[in-house]
């Protein structure tokens, strides 16, 4: 069979810095639907990959054109007509490739080859059945996933070409299907079982709006009045067989001040979660507002800002989400105590203990946090079953009642006696107790040290302590206690 | 042989054998704990209330947690995930309250609904009435509740007599295991027990397991 020919348009200016697609922001996302509204005139099924690069067939435009460098012609020229100043197309024999003909620069790629590969400046025509050819320049450490990329050149596999080149049975039984895709394109194939052009009318424009005369002052008015909005907007994302992941919510004063907040849902909204977001959002303006309290909601506005295909939402045999139950239950608690009430914990990266649990409310998508990578400093064995955040104040003395501090080698000044903890009325009696732990952070930049020590009392208790190193003088506080 | 004397021993061989009510089921529980508990395991429909010891209550919802069932733990703000997780409590599944206020006790009615296993710490004195209806909603879901702290007809209640950690000296070691001594008061009567904390999992040590020689709890 034949390779599909793929064209890719990048227009670098909608481009963010990084690679993933959250990084876009969501204005950008959304204004760079009118200039995908303006290529889809032209060319009916296109697939944003991400803002400011799309992806389509090449077969249809270049008939239609009568050539594929007609065809990017005119498709540059709607991008130039759109007022952004430089676009990039290229065109190969799979979606990898093409790809990489329009995002690579020509000053990556250091061979005489490719030049002739160039008819000009922005259009770059990989000729076909010469993708293989022109993909075996380029570094492996680009297109391919982070892993890979770091792991080969290890290897001493530099080039995409010298990647193709190794036997595929070897590569799969090396680097799994992970692997097998890479290499597939790295020879300028597609995936094993093809990588269609999958286009998505993000054109459609879903924004929803409603306003109050008069204002509403109750959150819960409020909510009962955006029942059918709420209602509305899944209504026409399900047209689209769309569902919305990340929803921004804008209330408007009667005085024209906009309270503006972005929710992520870990599924996906349906109208219920859309309207507890609403209530959650008015309400947290009612406590905040202090003295312009009362003011009012006076318009609504519902803006899906990331929206996912149906498709891969829908609920599996057995299902994969939690329980509906338990969420029903869940929302409930969290109508009573408010959003933040009620939620999970998820491990993160640090070298304090409060810094490695966060707190995830229920009904939001984690944020992503610190890498759970080696922190030196941070407590490798036997964590304490209750966590101060903010640590408590602590007083460790001597037998003498002085207050026990840390010497240049590290080590406690004095033997410590006693201890005693702020809205804590336990026997202090020292019984046992470990080496200060060191924690270093920044150092350079002149940090104070702190210091970690397990100590144990007569009564049987254990405590962790945190010591901080403020203007000479040692502050210590119980960071968590063995319960 | 003499009767009277064997009487009150019998009664209480049939009295531990037999389970209260009908209709109870087992929920998975630590097997390190078992022996701490009247019929080996927890039951549905009962409270525990565990006193002196956070990391105890937490350890009845291990074996649950990584039966896939949904976990939670109400009114300790100062949950240590990390201690959680290193128990074998499955963060993701393990639902928290952590400031439940004046609503405590409706909430865990309304949370042992769908969750197999609270723990959960209430700051207010409980009426016997507001027991009864918890009681009620628990036999109802399956579902059974470790309160930390004292609860009045709780199926069994275990105090933290005494605790001494090993590992730490002079200025030098760290905590690595520590050894509670239990009393357990339940249908079987009261009784002391040893139990060991090392490698993250409870054990009760069976030999030292005594009949207290006090009077039982009326």
């Amino acid at each position: 069979m034949r390779p599909e020919r793929v064209i890719v348009v990048r227009i670098p200016e909608w481009e963010e810095h990084t690679l993933p697609p959250p990084t876009a922001t969501p204005t950008e996302t959304r204004d760079f639907t009118h200039l995908l509204a303006q290529l889809t005139e032209l060319v009916p099924q296109i697939e944003t990959l991400r803002p400011g690069l799309v992806a389509m067939r090449a077969r249809g435009p270049a008939r239609y054109y009568g050539g594929e460098a007609e065809a990017a012609n005119a498709l540059l020229q709607v991008v130039h007509a759109a007022g952004s100043l430089e676009a990039r197309v290229g065109i190969a024999d799979s979606r990898f490739a093409a790809l990489q003909a329009a995002t690579v620069d020509s000053s990556d790629v250091n061979g005489s080859a490719l030049a002739a590969l160039l008819p000009s400046g922005d259009v770059r025509i990989v000729e076909p059945g010469k993708s293989a050819t022109f993909l075996s320049r380029l570094p492996v450490s680009c297109g391919i996933d982070e892993r890979l990329g770091a792991l080969l050149p290890g290897l001493g596999i530099y080039t995409l070409g010298a990647f193709a080149a190794l036997p595929e049975d070897a590569v799969r039984a090396r680097f799994g299907p992970a692997g097998v895709l890479a290499h597939r394109h790295a020879r300028g194939l597609d995936a094993e079982h093809g990588e269609e052009i999958r286009p998505h009318s993000l054109a459609r424009n879903f924004d929803t709006e409603l306003h109050f005369e008069p204002p509403l002052e109750s959150a819960e008015q409020l909510a009962f009045a955006c029942s059918t909005l709420a209602e509305q907007l899944s209504a026409s994302l399900s047209e689209e067989h769309l569902v919305c992941t990340t929803l921004r919510v804008t209330l408007t004063d009667d005085i024209n001040i906009r309270h503006e907040r972005e929710w992520t849902h870990p599924r996906f909204f349906t109208p219920s979660d859309t309207i507890a977001r609403i209530r959650w959002q008015a309400s947290s303006l009612e406590a905040s507002t202090g003295e312009r309290a009362g003011a009012g909601v006076a318009a609504v506005h519902l803006s899906p800002i990331r929206t996912d295909r149906a498709a891969s939402h829908e609920p599996g045999l057995w299902t994969s989400g939690p329980d509906e139950r338990i969420h029903h239950h869940l929302s409930r608690v969290q109508g009573l105590l408010g959003p933040a009430g009620v939620g999970t914990t998820v491990l993160g990266g640090g070298r304090l203990l409060r810094d490695r649990q966060v707190f995830v409310p229920w009904g939001v998508a984690p944020h992503a946090t610190h890498s759970p990578g080696p922190w030196p400093g941070s407590l490798p064995f036997s964590q304490p079953s209750l966590v101060f955040s903010p640590p408590i104040r602590a007083q460790l003395l001597s037998a003498a009642g002085t207050i026990v501090g840390i010497d240049e080698d590290d080590l406690l000044t004095e033997g410590p006696h006693s201890l005693s903890i702020e809205h804590s009325n336990i026997p202090g009696q020292v019984q046992s107790w470990s080496k200060p732990w060191p924690i270093r952070e920044r150092w350079w930049e002149g940090r104070p040290e702190r210091f970690r020590l397990q100590i144990e009392l007569t009564g049987g208790t254990a405590w962790l302590l945190l010591g901080q190193t403020r203007d000479t003088v040692i502050h210590w506080f119980a960071e968590g206690q063995y319960d | 042989m003499n009767i009277t004397a064997a009487l009150p021993s019998l009664q209480q061989r049939i009295n531990e054998m037999q389970p209260l009510r009908l209709g109870e089921r087992a929920l998975p529980t630590p097997p390190g704990l078992s022996p701490l508990l009247p019929g080996g395991a927890l039951h549905t429909g009962s409270t525990y209330a565990v006193r002196g010891s956070w990391q105890l209550a937490l350890a009845f919802l291990v074996e649950a947690s990584r039966g896939g069932a949904w976990c939670g733990v109400l009114g300790c703000p100062f949950f240590g995930a990390e201690a959680a997780a290193s128990l074998g409590i499955a963060l993701d599944r393990c639902v928290l309250i952590p400031d439940p206020g004046s609503h405590a006790l409706s909430l865990a009615g309304t949370l042992s609904e769908t969750l197999t296993v609270v723990v959960a710490r209430f700051d207010a004195r409980v009426s016997p009435a507001q027991v009864e209806r918890i009681s009620a909603r628990l036999r109802e879901h399956g579902s059974a509740l470790v309160v930390v702290g004292d609860w009045v007809r709780s199926e069994s209640r275990l105090t933290v007599m005494k605790s001494r950690w090993s590992g730490l000296g002079s200025g030098y070691g760290a905590l690595s295991s520590k050894q509670l001594t239990v009393q357990s008061e339940d249908r079987r009567g009261t009784r002391q027990h040893v139990v060991s904390w090392s490698h993250n999992t409870f054990t009760v040590d069976q030999h030292h397991a005594t009949e207290a020689p006090l009077l039982r709890a009326v």
